[in-house]
């Protein structure tokens, strides 16, 4: 299974560049040819109101793609800062810091992102992404604190304390850049849940009100599926290929770095 | 144990109350007015005014919150704002309905992914163990929203073996395609930790002590390694009630099937917000509830929890 890699660097360049090979405006209303099978114009078919499916599937990549990298930037940054600071300072600050994880991880993401989404009128990609940031840190923040847990007892962390290093070096110099191993291969594995969970969110009428999303276009194909099939299928290709492609990576890269 | 029992009912009271009284908090900042997106934009000032009024949206946040919780001990858990019916009786019609499919689905997924993953660390390297490993990272990559269609397309409109979402979707034949819906991704990660589990306690010593004594291999994994692999899977069954949750959301929309998933996201988008608290706070405590549950259970199997908590 070395499908991993190439994947990700497919689904990377479409979302790079695919805007700028889209052969049509992926907004492009055209009434009469509406819901038309694939053909020499349009390679994937048309949707709903005659879109251009490649069109949209391109345009959808890369509003995927900044999403992912967005969110995977952001949570894993501050996931593994207060995680790291949580297992290396332990006590009351760990305290704290666990039981406010709990509070998010016992709770259904979906519904925490929908009751989010719910706070403006027309969400945008920001608000997306905001959405997305609150509750995917904790498990990020999981994983650092149990390393620096393990890190705290390990001999030259211990030495560098001895040798009269402060906390804050000691945390940024030697623990923090010991546990960038598992936190690197979560956070490949989750670009592919965060693709996923902005899809389900536009599925489900949610999404960023100003992109063209590959969740929008899949519940357009749902609707109807029954009479044009091709829709639904394209769309939730993209999506499914993206998540086995970053799953895989994740996996290949928990093997190299686990 | 009392006082541990204790502890752990109060801390997970504790998390609900936090839970729900951050929902309550967020959902009010909502920028709409509810009252406007009842009544429309031909209402009246005095209209609009009467009915945020009747709704309690005009008193002071303070006063609102203590109104929700006296309306959550009081059972009601507030009215609706469409139909003025109270919110647990609402909920409590479409709860059954998103129960079963949950139920179903897990179901679907541990009959899938106990027998898989326990042949897959049986055979640890070999055929069956790849065969499994492809097939749970082809389910944790297919997502809901897609398979749901496909399965529809596959048994619904080419096969003709099951109905297609809609008013036919009755009885256990509309059940089939969401509960495979939903369990395929609960299985395909279950699959991988009961491989990791099984794989652990075939390599402890105990394990092999008892092969060396002469036990058949398919013994010592029935009767040695098994029942020591449970208590780690065991463990993510309390994360897969999260999963569940949101996934009901996502399978009820698709298959068109009334409870709590598609109950939340209408009272969303009418901007019901009695609704959409009861349902987030009913989320909440089973949540909170089932991982109670199985804390509980997993220190009733093994003592050593206990002592280090």
């Amino acid at each position: 299974m070395r499908l991993g890699l190439p994947l990700v660097i497919v689904f990377a360049l479409l979302a790079l560049v695919g805007p700028w090979l889209a052969p049509h405006d992926p907004q492009a209303i055209d009434l009469a040819h509406a819901y038309e099978a694939p053909s020499a114009t349009h390679w994937l078919g048309t949707g709903d109101n005659g879109v251009d499916l490649l069109s949209v599937l391109l345009h959808g990549a890369r509003l995927a793609g900044v999403v992912g990298l967005l969110v995977v930037a952001f949570t894993a940054t501050v996931g593994t800062l207060i995680g790291a600071l949580a297992g290396f300072s332990g006590g009351r600050v760990d305290a704290a810091l666990s039981s406010l994880a709990d509070l998010l991880q016992a709770f259904p993401g979906l519904v925490l992102n929908v009751a989010i989404l719910a706070l403006v009128d027309a969400p945008g990609v920001r608000h997306v992404v905001l959405a997305l940031c609150i509750p995917g840190w904790v498990l990020y923040a999981r994983i650092a604190r149990a390393e620096a847990l393990r890190l705290r007892q390990a001999e030259f962390v211990q030495a560098a304390v001895a040798l009269g290093a402060t906390r804050a070096r000691v945390l940024v110099r030697h623990v923090i850049p010991n546990l960038l191993g598992p936190i690197v291969v979560q956070a490949t594995t989750a670009f592919g849940g965060v693709v996923l969970a902005e899809s389900t969110l536009s599925f489900l009428g949610l999404g960023p009100s100003d992109g063209v999303s590959w969740g929008a276009l899949l519940d357009q194909g749902s609707a109807v599926l029954l009479r044009f099939p091709h829709v639904a299928l394209v769309s939730g290709a993209a999506i499914a290929l993206t998540v086995l492609g970053f799953n895989l990576a994740g996996d290949a890269a928990r093997d190299r770095l686990g | 144990m009392l006082g541990f029992l204790a502890r752990r009912i109060a801390r997970a009271l504790l998390t609900a109350v936090g839970v729900v009284s951050a929902v309550f908090v967020l959902v009010r900042a909502v920028p709409g007015d509810p009252a406007a997106t009842i009544l429309g934009d031909q209402a009246s000032p005095e209209e609009l005014a009467a009915l945020r009024a009747r709704l309690h949206l005009d008193a002071p946040l303070h006063e609102q919150f203590g109104a929700f919780w006296s309306d959550v001990v009081g059972g009601t858990l507030g009215r609706s704002f469409r139909d003025d019916r109270a919110v647990s009786e609402r909920i409590g019609e479409v709860l059954p309905d998103t129960a079963l499919l949950a139920l179903a689905a897990l179901f679907v997924a541990w009959s899938i992914a106990l027998p898989l993953g326990t042949i897959a660390a049986r055979f640890r390297g070999r055929w069956p163990d790849r065969v499994a490993s492809t097939l749970a990272v082809a389910g944790l990559a297919i997502p809901n929203l897609w398979l749901g269609p496909l399965l529809v397309l596959l048994f619904g409109v080419v096969l003709r073996w099951l109905p297609i979402p809609g008013d036919d979707a009755v009885g256990w034949r509309g059940l089939v395609l969401p509960s495979i819906t939903l369990g395929t991704a609960l299985a395909a990660s279950l699959t991988r930790q009961t491989r990791a589990a099984v794989a652990d306690a075939l390599a402890r010593p105990f394990s092999i002590a008892a092969a060396a004594r002469g036990l058949s291999p398919r013994r010592v994994l029935l009767r040695h390694a098994l029942p020591n692999a449970a208590l780690p899977v065991l463990t993510i069954a309390g994360a897969q009630v999260a999963a569940l949750l949101s996934g009901a959301v996502v399978v009820e929309k698709i298959f068109e099937r009334d409870g709590l998933g598609s109950l939340f996201l209408d009272a969303f988008f009418a901007r019901d917000i009695p609704i959409v608290q009861g349902c987030v706070l009913v989320v909440a405590l089973v949540t909170v509830a089932v991982n109670l549950l199985l804390d509980l259970l997993y220190t009733a199997v093994d003592p050593r929890v206990r002592i280090a908590s």
